[in-house]
């Protein structure tokens, strides 16, 4: 009797610790998996790319602002000059706005105000960006083109980098928001009651405590929200204008990197030459997020030992 | 015979978030100046509402409703046109968990200074600076290492950094909300070590749990339960001679238990009240 319920214990903890061993390997695997994915994505880019490389030199492809596959000119210098001016732009119209924002919900709403301009910030989240796109259309593209362009001296549809920007600005600074509110109500009231009890004000404990001890947290926001913005496509295509030239001012149509890949991938794929050269810039896209990511890594972790409470 | 430093008159503080709570039902104490007032009850029973309730710390909170009011010295604390920053400046906080801000050991303890402007020079600073971390007895531990941060202290380090950054700013009165209760006993002796030596040039009130600690530092016991304010008495009498039942009760009730002074005990502390009732 005794005996038989040794063994039959026995057999369970050796089932057991079987499934520790399978489980923990799983995990593993999937982990792996994960690294195995972006190799082989950054592999495969490379070497499509790899038939433009050996006809232009790097240096000649980032430097030229000359593009017409059709003439089998690959200049990606307009594109990357348009992609960081909407990403600048975009970023510093939305992260100002997104850091006050959370401050506002985190620190200063209560009660029903609270619930209320929160549920709407996430229900502007959920927005599709596409739907963005299309009521920037109807509304900011003629506003752009009729009134701020006019106003500031230059002709302009309304289409281009500044309506992309702005409209960017907007799908972005959501999500950051919600992201820096998080980050903000996750600390600890003994930092709000520490810096009170001194008699500190509210708004000397948000700027000297709390974006401190939140900023590690508030930084990794703006980078998500740098992240979409880099590689946004859909908006940029809808309202950038589509032409591939060096923007002459921030009401100027262009081209960003996202929006040279599905201007043309339809037509062009059928040329190995502008396929591969669409495919360099999906490799740059990648290398450079990889690559912001990385550093972004190193600085959050600096700000988390500066800054830590 | 000695001075009353800080006075609560009625305070009633009720809690109207989901379910209404009255988490103080008219306390009316008075804290004596110059000496270590320890707040004692079991857990839940109003100890840090009352003491938040002094300087107005509790108004972080959302859904808090007060009435009665607090006197400091002849002033109330709540019907004034002072600023309550000001306030909170005269009466000082310390928090249960050791909170070191996210800045450099140095800057927590300026942080308030600064604030205030309450300084000379830089070298005024440094000198005060030294001054409140000797006092607190950290400045031996700390003198070479002034910028690293705060938070890289060890916790019982950090909570005599906190007594430094309040008592930089010379509080009338500070506030010390269990604040040994996260540290291990080394530090906890250590902390209460300092308070110990501050105690005859502050008024300081003090929550805690542990009855021993109250024996040990206070000079008067206030004995909370369940909002009511039971019995105010010095701590002598207060252990020896209970004029209350219930404080009779809690003292033995806590004796058997044992001195542990972790939640737990304290907690079994107040069942054996409730039992020791029916």
């Amino acid at each position: 009797m005794a005996g038989s319920t040794e063994s039959r214990s026995q057999r369970r903890l050796d089932r057991r610790l079987l499934i520790e061993r399978l489980s923990s390997r799983w995990l593993q695997g999937a982990g792996y998996f994960a690294i195995a994915l972006f190799a082989l994505i950054v592999l495969a880019l490379l070497y499509q790319s790899l038939p433009l490389l050996s006809e232009y030199s790097l240096v000649q492809a980032l430097t030229s602002s000359n593009w017409d596959p059709a003439q089998n000119e690959f200049g990606f210098l307009p594109a990357i000059v348009g992609t960081i001016y909407v990403t600048a732009l975009t970023m510093a119209m939305g992260t100002p706005i997104a850091i006050l924002a959370a401050i506002y919900i985190a620190e200063y709403a209560e009660g029903r105000a609270k619930t209320l301009v929160s549920s709407f910030i996430d229900v502007l989240a959920a927005i599709p960006s596409v739907i963005f796109g299309l009521v920037a259309l109807i509304v900011v593209v003629p506003f752009v083109g009729d009134y701020l362009a006019p106003a500031v001296g230059s002709s302009a549809t309304g289409l281009g980098i500044f309506t992309v920007s702005l409209v960017m600005a907007i799908v972005v600074t959501p999500f950051m928001i919600s992201l820096s509110v998080e980050s903000l109500e996750a600390l600890p009231d003994e930092l709000r009651e520490s810096s009170l009890g001194v008699g500190a004000t509210k708004w000397e404990t948000i700027r000297s405590v709390l974006l401190r001890a939140a900023g590690p947290g508030i930084f990794s926001a703006v980078l998500l929200g740098f992240g979409r913005v880099f590689g946004a496509t859909i908006v940029p295509a809808m309202l950038i204008g589509g032409q591939t030239h060096l923007p002459s001012s921030p009401f100027a149509t262009g081209q960003t990197l996202p929006t040279l890949i599905v201007n043309d991938f339809g037509e062009l794929m059928s040329l190995p030459l502008t396929q591969s050269a669409l495919i360099f810039v999906g490799l740059m896209l990648v290398v450079v997020v990889w690559l912001f990511n990385f550093t972004a890594m190193l600085v959050r972790r600096r700000l988390q030992r500066r800054w830590q409470y | 015979m000695t001075d009353t430093a800080l006075t609560t008159e009625n305070l009633t503080v009720t809690y109207t978030g989901n379910r209404e709570v009255e988490a103080l039902k008219g306390v009316s104490v008075e804290f004596p100046a110059n000496q270590l007032t320890a707040i004692i009850g079991p857990s839940g029973c109003g100890k840090s509402t009352l003491l938040k309730s002094l300087n107005r710390l509790h108004e972080i909170q959302p859904n808090v409703e007060i009435s009665g009011d607090v006197l400091l010295g002849e002033q109330s604390v709540y019907n004034t046109d002072e600023p309550v920053p000001e306030l909170r400046r005269r009466i000082g906080y310390v928090p249960q968990t050791p909170t070191a801000l996210p800045l450099s050991i140095y800057e927590n303890v300026a942080y308030g200074l600064q604030i205030h402007g309450d300084y000379e020079s830089k070298a005024d600073l440094d000198d005060r600076v030294e001054h409140y971390l000797r006092k607190v007895n950290l400045w031996s531990e700390v003198e070479d290492r002034l910028d690293a941060p705060g938070a890289e202290l060890s916790t019982g380090q950090i909570q005599r950094l906190c007594l430094a950054r309040s008592l930089a700013v010379e509080p009338d009165i500070l506030l010390c909300d269990e604040v040994t209760s996260a540290l291990d006993p080394v530090s906890a002796e250590t902390v209460e070590e300092t308070l110990e030596s501050l105690k005859d040039e502050y008024t300081i009130i003090m929550v805690t749990h542990s009855m021993d600690q109250a024996k040990r530092l206070a000079d008067e016991v206030v004995f909370l339960y369940l909002g009511d304010c039971i019995e105010t008495n010095d701590t002598r009498s207060f252990f020896e001679n209970p004029q209350h039942e219930r404080t009779a009760e809690f003292v033995s009730g806590h004796t058997v238990v044992g001195d542990d002074d972790d939640d737990e005990s304290e907690s079994t502390a107040a069942a054996t009240t409730v039992a020791a009732e029916r």
